[in-house]
């Protein structure tokens, strides 16, 4: 269960058992009880520093995936810091670990909020991470920087999420297999809230645009019996498979694939979690030529990539690929920085006035503010695994695309949200 | 019928992987009445031992190959460590065991995390292995023949020893009646420490069968742990008999019902089954006058 980077809709994995162990190991952390007033929650700013929060699992299940990102996050500060801060300030990064724990998620929050007064924070991964701090920060007028694509259907005004939401990620998916003639789909999922809101959207949009989902099925999360999903999916007479499956499960998932003789030439597979650090551990010979969607790969062309990926593995060791959760991370402290100083204040509804039309020369490219949904612009893109274990774009939305996190702009979308 | 032909060996496929896992148990919980929680992480053991097999030895095949007697022998000494330890002080007191094996499983697990980290690990399956036999349409996935031949190995070389040799004699003679074992001479003690080597070391080489499905990771026992469980359950607490029979028809029943339905609700319709089952046989298919279970 506890798998190479379970992606973040992820897992309530577990949760019975590996929660009481998460909360054992969220050791020595100070709660946020107590201090609770308007005026404690305000940010402090009077110093030569400001801290930010930074809220990730850095111990239980979770930690595989979120120490990457929180690893993205500091080098942002280091990097920030370097050149001098922000306002005149510099960041002091304060570290809260979520345990991969959900409740443990929104105490720390508060704690980050009321006790150390943060004027903002970045992290979470998990929806259920998120769903649990969003009350807190909307309680406190607080802000998060959230860094992970995720399932849509939300927005708060107290939450800037930097990663995809479907219309960036799922739905310019489905329109590249549909341009390469490979419309009769079969749905494989984990048994979750990210994978049934996703084939939905992906259904409603298939019945809409002349594709047709031929089967669909889900196993429960951790799962790792697959012979009778492949046999449905061989039989089925699908053109492609669209994988919403969860860390682990994949392992086992392409493994079974193999085995029945399937590849990527004659039944290929999109996957929407499998990112460079899912690639290095499910193994490449299972993995060469099948698709994945995102909006960053570690080989994203382009001056602004090149200098990541460098200044990461200085950072973190030649060996370690960056993933796209991790480019998100590490520029949701750069825009907010933009934004902070376009505002001119640390203030938060300044801040948020201000977040529109903000831009920046990302590494996945060009990505731009939308201030009314608190979403960014990004840009879409198809990779293909090759036999280096690295994934290669075999396409691009050519431009950013605009988030829609309730794909209203989507007429097939009526009856989602 | 293809479709049919294909979704039975698949159904023989899992019931193989579950008689594996649950072999080691129909002894050591079949025979012995110790509830071993921590069966599902000698199960890891073997998997890890796969694992450090094959980083340091490069050929995938002769890594897998000694792998499998090296596994049963790692966990399987890991087994008589626990038996020695813990579970000999409590053999009278079965639902004592699952407390005790539970909290050492769950030390297994974090032990295991500290060094090989948490990351699952993968094995590479030699190439042999990765391709299928395909017969007049149906489909047979060379891992899963493997596992086959695997489980039915075991079954057989378990039968073997329990009905040929004196070991046998002896562990049967103390599963029925250890009072009566023991006053004719047979030093029970040794026999129960036997017993648990050999029925965890069971477990490790289903841990080698598992890396070439699934994932390698500090939690895979668990897993697996309950499926064993209801093998020997529904089996009844006895002969390996039960266990097999079990083991294929769960395997044919959850394919089949996964083809015609979804997963969950296979999984569903199984487990019911199993309740409605156990009202009706709450001894299992098979049964044997035992210490604690009878």
């Amino acid at each position: 269960m506890s798998g190479i980077g379970i992606s973040r809709r992820g897992l309530l994995v577990s949760a019975s058992a590996l929660g009481t162990t998460a909360a054992l190991s969220a050791c020595g952390a100070k709660t946020g009880s107590g201090t609770s007033s308007a005026a404690g929650a305000e940010a402090d700013t009077s110093g030569d520093t400001v801290k930010v929060g930074l809220l990730n699992s850095l111990s239980g299940t979770m930690a595989i995936s979120e120490v990457t990102v929180h690893n993205a996050l500091l080098l942002a500060v280091k990097e920030i810091n370097a050149a001098g801060g922000v306002l005149g300030k510099k960041l002091k990064p304060i570290s809260q670990d979520g345990a991969s724990d959900w409740p443990t998620f929104a105490e720390k929050a508060e704690a980050l909020i009321t006790d150390d007064r943060v004027v903002a924070t970045f992290g979470c991964w998990t929806s259920a991470s998120r769903k649990a701090v969003k009350p807190v920060f909307e309680r406190y007028k607080s802000l998060l920087f959230y860094p992970v694509q995720y399932e849509g259907l939300e927005q708060s005004p107290y939450i800037f999420y930097i990663g995809a939401t479907t219309n960036q990620q799922i739905v310019p998916a489905l329109d590249y297999l549909k341009k390469q003639g490979l419309t009769r789909l079969y749905l494989v999922g984990s048994d979750y809230v990210f994978p049934r809101t996703a084939n939905k959207i992906i259904k409603a949009y298939a019945e809409a645009q002349g594709m047709k989902v031929v089967g669909e099925d889900y196993a429960p999360l951790g799962s790792t019996e697959f012979s009778t999903i492949v046999n449905k999916v061989k039989d089925a007479g699908a053109d492609a498979v669209f994988n919403t499956l969860n860390g682990d499960s994949n392992v086992a998932f392409f493994k079974e694939y193999k085995s029945a003789g399937l590849t990527a030439k004659s039944l290929p597979v999109l996957s929407v979690s499998i990112a460079e650090e899912e690639v290095k551990s499910i193994g490449t010979q299972y993995l060469e030529g099948q698709l994945t969607a995102w909006n960053y790969y570690e080989t994203t062309p382009g001056a602004a990539n090149t200098k990541f990926v460098a200044a990461y593995q200085a950072a973190y060791g030649k060996d370690k690929p960056t993933s796209d959760p991790m480019e998100a991370a590490y520029i949701s402290v750069y825009l907010w920085k933009e934004m902070v100083e376009k505002a001119g204040s640390f203030d938060v509804a300044k801040v948020k006035k201000a977040s529109g039309g903000i831009e920046l020369d990302a590494p996945e490219g060009k990505v731009t503010v939308d201030g009314a949904t608190q979403h960014v612009y990004k840009t879409a893109r198809i990779g293909r695994v090759g036999s280096d274990g690295l994934i290669e774009e075999i396409w691009n939305s050519g431009k950013p695309i605009k988030p829609d996190p309730y794909l209203k702009g989507y007429d097939w979308a009526a009856g989602l949200s | 019928m293809t479709v049919i032909l294909n979704q039975s060996f698949t159904g023989i496929s899992i019931g193989a992987v579950l008689l594996l896992i649950a072999l080691g148990l129909t002894l050591t919980f079949g025979q012995m009445g110790v509830i071993n929680m921590a069966h599902g992480e000698f199960i890891m053991a073997g998997a890890y031992t796969t694992y450090v097999l094959q980083k340091s030895i490069s050929g995938a095949g002769v890594s897998l190959l000694l792998a499998l007697p090296l596994a049963f022998l790692v966990a399987g000494a890991m087994g008589a460590l626990l038996e020695w330890l813990l579970i000999r002080r409590l053999y009278t007191r079965p639902l004592d065991t699952l407390l005790v094996t539970w909290g050492v499983s769950l030390m297994l697990q974090q032990l295991a995390r500290d060094v090989f980290g948490a990351p699952n690990v993968q094995t590479r399956a030699p190439d042999l292995l990765t391709g299928n036999i395909s017969v007049g349409g149906i489909t047979f996935a060379n891992n899963r023949l493997f596992i086959l031949g695997l489980a039915l190995l075991c079954v057989l070389g378990l039968t073997l020893i329990m009905r040929t040799t004196p070991l046998g004699r002896r562990i049967r003679a103390v599963v029925q009646n250890r009072d009566l074992a023991e006053v004719s001479g047979i030093a029970t003690q040794r026999v129960d420490r036997t017993t648990f080597f050999i029925g965890s070391g069971l477990a490790g080489v289903a841990g080698v069968a598992l890396t070439l499905v699934g994932p390698i990771g500090p939690t895979m026992g668990t897993n697996y742990i309950v499926d064993a469980f209801l093998v020997v359950v529904v089996g009844g607490v006895a002969q390996l008999k039960g266990a097999v029979i079990t083991a294929f028809a769960l395997g044919v029943l959850q394919s089949v019902l996964e083809y015609s339905t979804t997963v969950s609700v296979a999984k569903v319709i199984v487990l019911v089954a199993i309740v409605a089952f156990l009202q009706w046989r709450p001894q299992g298919l098979y049964t044997l006058r035992t210490r604690s279970l009878a």
